[in-house]
C-alpha cells in the first residue's frame, strides 16, 4: 500500500537540481567543519540545549538570515522573470510557486523571526531582568519556529512548492484546485511555526509584567519594551485565529471536509475572513518592534529622552485597539457590501493618526538634539519618509471605492513593501547595527555599513517607487510574463535593477559581519553608544544572568540617569555582596521535541499516517517526561559571579 | 520545585507569581477541569455527528458549550477568580471579549453579503 503522494515526492527541474546539489555540498561541509574542529559538543551544549535568551535571539536571527537569503532569491527570480517582456525564464506554475515562498518566507520566517530575535536579545536586558519568564518554553518556541521553516523549505526540493499565493485563498488552495504535497506544507509549516510565535508572545507578556526590575514602573520602560508588550498582546489574541484557519484548511485538504470548499455548504469567503483577521494584526505584529527599535535608536543618537513618551504610548495602545478593527480592507471587491466596507475604510483611515503621532514625535527627538549620524541611525532616519510614503498610499487604499482600481494591482505590492521593508527591515537593520555590540562584543564597520546603508536605501527606492506607476498603468500583481508595448518595460527593467542593488547591498553586510568578527572595534565598557536604557549597563555581551545585581531604576532612561542625571548618586551601587544567582538548567528536550513535530508534520503533508502518529506520539513523549523533570535549574556560585564579573572589562 | 519554578527560577525570590504555589496538594482543579473540557467538546462533536435537532438548535446548543467551556478554562485553568494583579486581568479580560466579539461579530456581519447574493 504506497501512499499515493510517493509519486510527488521527487521533484525535477534544473534550479531544483542546483539547489539538491547544493544542499548536499553545504550539508557536507557543515558536517565535515564541525567534525574536523570537534565541535558537535560545543554545538549541543552552548547552542542546541540553551535557555539563554541571548543565545536564542542569535539563533532566531542567525535563521532569519537564512531564510532572508532564501526570500530574496525567490525576489531575484521574479525580478529577473519581469526585467523584460515576453520573458521565458520561469514557467507560470513556476512563477507561481516563486511568489508564494517569497511571501510567505519573507512575512513568517524573515520579519517575524528577526523581531522576535531583537526582542529576545535586548528586551529582557532593557527590564533588567536575568531571562524571560519561561526560558525552557522559549527553547520550544525557537525550535518549533526553526522547524517549521525548515519544513516549509522542503518544499522546494521534495514534494514541490506551495503554489496559491502567501494568502493561500480558498477554493484556490483546496485540494480541487491545487492537489500535491504543496500547499499542505504551507499549512503544516505554517501551523508548527505559529505554535512557536503564540508562546513567544506568551512568555514576553509575562516576562513584562511580571519580572520588571524594582522601580521600573509600566511608564517607565522603555519604549522597545512597550512596544514587545502591544505586540505580544497582538500575537497573543491574532495567532490562535492563523491555527485554527490552518487547521481546519488542512481538514478540507487532508480529510475531505467542505469548510472552504464551493459546493457542500463551504465557504471560501470565510477562509479570506479568517485569514485577514489574524493577517492584519500579524502586519502591526511585524512593524510595532521595528517602532520601538527606532524610538531607542534615535533617542540613543540624538542624546536626547524621546519626546512625547506617553503619547507614544497611547499611540501604540491605540493601533492595537484599532488593528483588530480593520481586517476587510483586505477584500473591499469581494462584495460584503457598501455598508462593510464604509465601517472598515474609516477604520482602516483612523490608524494613520496614531502612526502620525509616532512620526512627529521622533522628528521632535531629533529637534535640538546632537544627532550622530552611525549607520544605526541612519537606517532609522530612512525610514521615516519611506514610512511616510507607504502610510499615506496606505490611506489611498483604504478609500473602499478607489480600492476597486488599485486591488491587487502592482500600486498594493508597492505600498506593503514600503511598509514592510521600509519599515521593518529599515528598523530590523537598525537594530541590528546598533544591538551587535550587545550581542557579540563588537561594533560592525561604520564604513560598510555606510555602503551598505546608502546602496540598499537607494535600490529598494528604485525597486519599489516604479511599481506604483506600473499598478496605476495597470500592471497587475502575480502576473508571469506580459506582452510588449504597454509602456511597462522600462520601469520593469528599472526595477529588476534595483533588486538586484538591494542584492548587492546585502553582500556589503555580510562581509561587514566576517570583517568585523576579526577586526571590528571591541566593545569593552559595555555601553558602545553612550547608550540610555539598561542592556548598556552590563557587559557586552552580557553574562548568562545578565546582571549580577538586579538594577534599582528611578525614572526613565534609567542607565542615562546614572551616568548624568541629577539623581545620579541614587543609582549608585553600593558595594553589597553577590549572592548565588538561580537560573534555568539547560535542555535538550524543546530541540528534540520540535524534531518530533517535524517529523509528525511531514507525515501529515504526504499523508502518512504511520510517520504522522508516531511523530506526536513522540511529541507527547517528550512533554509527559518535561512534567516529570524535577532538576530544571541550579544556582551560580559566588565565586564563579566574581569570577565572570571582574574578567568582563567592568571595574 | 513549585508549579511556578519556571518563574521563580530567574529573578529570584522577591517575586510570587499570581499566588502561593499549593505543590503538595493534589491538583484537583485540574483534573476536573480536564475532564469538564473533554466532556463538553466531545458533546459539541456528538452533535455534529449524530444530532437529528434543526440546525438552529445545533448552532445554540454549540454556542452555550462553548460558553461553558470557556468559563471551565477560566475558573479552572487561568484563575480568574483569585484577586491577585486583578488591575490586568481586568484589562485583559475585557481586551479578550472585545476581541471574541468583534471576531465573532463583524464575520458574521460580513457573512451576510451571501444571502443577497444567493
Amino acid at each position: 500500500m504506497l501512499p499515493h503522494y510517493f509519486n510527488h515526492l521527487f521533484v525535477s527541474g534544473i534550479d531544483i537540481y542546483i539547489a539538491d546539489v547544493l544542499i548536499i555540498l553545504a550539508s557536507i561541509s557543515i558536517v565535515g567543519v564541525l567534525t574536523y574542529f570537534k565541535k558537535w559538543k560545543w554545538l549541543w551544549r552552548e547552542w542546541l540545549t540553551t535557555v539563554d535568551h541571548k543565545k536564542i535571539g542569535i539563533m532566531y536571527i542567525l535563521a532569519a538570515f537564512a531564510m532572508f537569503f532564501r526570500g530574496g532569491m525567490d525576489g531575484l527570480m521574479m525580478r529577473t522573470q519581469l526585467a523584460v517582456p515576453n520573458n521565458h525564464f520561469l514557467g507560470a506554475q513556476h512563477y507561481d510557486e516563486v511568489f508564494t515562498t517569497h511571501g510567505t518566507i519573507m512575512i513568517l520566517f524573515m520579519a517575524m523571526p528577526m523581531l522576535i530575535g531583537l526582542i529576545n536579545v535586548a528586551m529582557p536586558l532593557q527590564i533588567g531582568a536575568r531571562d524571560v519568564a519561561f526560558p525552557y518554553l522559549n527553547a520550544i518556541s525557537l525550535w518549533t519556529f526553526f522547524f517549521g521553516a525548515l519544513l516549509f523549505n522542503l518544499s522546494f526540493v521534495i514534494g514541490g512548492s506551495p503554489d496559491a499565493g502567501w494568502t493561500s485563498y480558498a477554493p484556490l488552495a483546496g485540494p480541487t484546485f491545487s492537489p500535491g504535497p504543496g500547499e499542505n506544507y504551507y499549512l503544516f509549516g505554517l501551523n508548527l511555526a505559529g505554535l512557536g510565535t503564540l508562546a513567544s508572545g506568551i512568555n514576553f507578556l509575562v516576562t513584562i509584567i511580571k519580572m520588571r526590575a524594582p522601580g521600573m514602573t509600566l511608564m517607565r520602560m522603555p519604549m522597545f519594551v512597550w512596544s514587545t508588550l502591544i505586540t505580544s498582546i497582538l500575537i497573543i489574541f491574532a495567532f490562535p485565529v492563523l491555527t485554527v484557519a490552518l487547521s481546519l484548511l488542512s481538514f478540507d485538504r487532508l480529510f475531505g471536509s467542505h469548510i472552504f470548499s464551493m459546493t457542500h455548504g463551504g465557504m471560501p469567503m470565510m477562509w479570506v475572513n479568517l485569514f485577514w483577521i489574524w493577517g492584519h494584526p500579524e502586519v502591526y505584529i511585524v512593524i510595532l518592534p521595528a517602532f520601538g527599535i527606532l524610538s531607542e535608536v534615535i533617542g540613543t543618537f540624538s542624546g536626547k529622552k524621546l519626546f512625547g513618551y506617553s503619547a507614544m504610548v497611547g499611540s501604540l495602545i491605540a493601533i492595537a485597539f484599532l488593528s483588530f478593527l480593520v481586517w476587510v480592507h483586505h477584500f473591499f471587491t469581494m462584495g460584503a457590501g457598501a455598508t462593510v466596507n464604509s465601517f472598515f475604510g474609516v477604520s482602516t483611515m483612523l490608524i494613520a493618526i496614531p502612526t502620525g503621532v509616532k512620526i512627529f514625535n521622533w522628528i521632535f527627538t531629533m529637534y535640538k538634539g546632537k544627532v550622530r549620524f552611525n549607520t544605526a541611525m541612519l537606517w532609522s532616519l530612512a525610514f521615516i519618509p519611506t514610512f511616510v510614503i507607504g502610510g499615506m498610499t496606505g490611506v489611498m487604499l483604504a478609500v473602499a471605492p478607489a480600492d476597486y482600481q488599485y486591488h491587487n494591482s502592482y500600486f498594493l505590492i508597492a505600498h506593503f513593501h514600503y511598509m514592510l521593508v521600509g519599515g521593518t527591515v529599515f528598523g530590523v537593520f537598525s537594530g541590528l547595527y546598533y544591538w551587535w555590540p550587545k550581542m557579540f562584543g563588537m561594533k560592525l564597520n561604520e564604513t560598510l555599513g555606510k555602503w551598505h546603508f546608502w546602496l540598499f536605501m537607494i535600490s529598494f527606492n528604485l525597486t519599489f517607487l516604479p511599481m506604483y506607476l506600473l499598478g496605476l498603468m495597470g500592471m497587475t500583481r502575480r502576473m508571469y510574463t506580459y506582452p510588449p508595448g504597454l509602456g511597462w518595460s522600462h520601469l520593469n527593467m528599472l526595477e529588476t535593477v534595483g533588486a538586484f542593488g538591494q542584492g548587492f547591498a546585502m553582500m556589503f553586510m555580510m562581509v561587514n559581519i566576517i570583517w568585523s568578527i576579526k577586526n571590528g572595534e571591541r566593545d569593552l565598557t559595555g555601553d558602545a553608544w553612550d547608550g540610555r536604557a539598561l542592556e548598556w549597563a552590563t557587559t557586552s555581551p552580557a553574562p548568562e544572568y545578565n546582571f549580577a545585581h538586579i538594577p534599582m531604576i528611578y525614572g526613565r532612561d534609567a542607565f542615562w540617569d546614572r551616568k548624568y542625571g541629577k539623581d545620579k548618586a541614587k543609582y549608585t551601587l553600593k558595594a553589597k555582596p553577590y549572592t548565588p544567582i538561580h537560573m534555568p538548567n539547560n535542555s535538550g528536550r524543546p530541540f528534540l521535541m520540535a524534531v518530533a513535530f517535524f517529523i509528525s508534520f511531514f507525515g501529515f503533508v504526504f499523508e502518512w499516517w504511520l510517520v504522522a502518529g508516531l511523530g506526536l506520539l513522540a511529541v507527547f513523549f517528550f512533554m509527559f517526561s518535561r512534567s516529570f523533570e524535577t532538576n530544571t535549574d541550579h544556582y551560580i556560585s559566588v565565586e564563579e559571579i566574581e569570577h565572570t564579573e571582574s574578567g568582563g572589562g567592568r571595574s | 520545585m513549585t508549579t511556578h519554578s519556571d518563574v521563580n527560577a530567574v529573578n529570584g525570590t522577591s517575586i510570587t507569581p499570581g499566588q502561593p504555589a499549593h505543590h503538595d496538594k493534589f491538583p484537583w482543579k485540574h483534573i476536573i477541569g480536564y475532564v469538564l473540557s473533554l466532556i463538553l467538546t466531545f458533546a459539541a462533536l456528538g452533535l455534529v455527528l449524530s444530532s437529528a435537532l434543526p440546525v438552529t438548535v445545533d448552532i445554540v446548543t454549540i454556542v452555550v458549550l462553548a460558553i461553558m467551556q470557556l468559563l471551565v478554562q477560566l475558573l479552572m485553568f487561568m484563575h480568574v477568580t483569585e484577586n491577585h494583579g486583578s488591575r490586568t486581568h481586568v484589562m485583559t479580560l475585557l481586551f479578550a471579549f472585545f476581541v471574541a466579539i468583534t471576531i465573532v461579530a463583524g464575520s458574521a456581519w460580513i457573512m451576510t453579503f451571501r444571502s443577497s447574493v444567493a
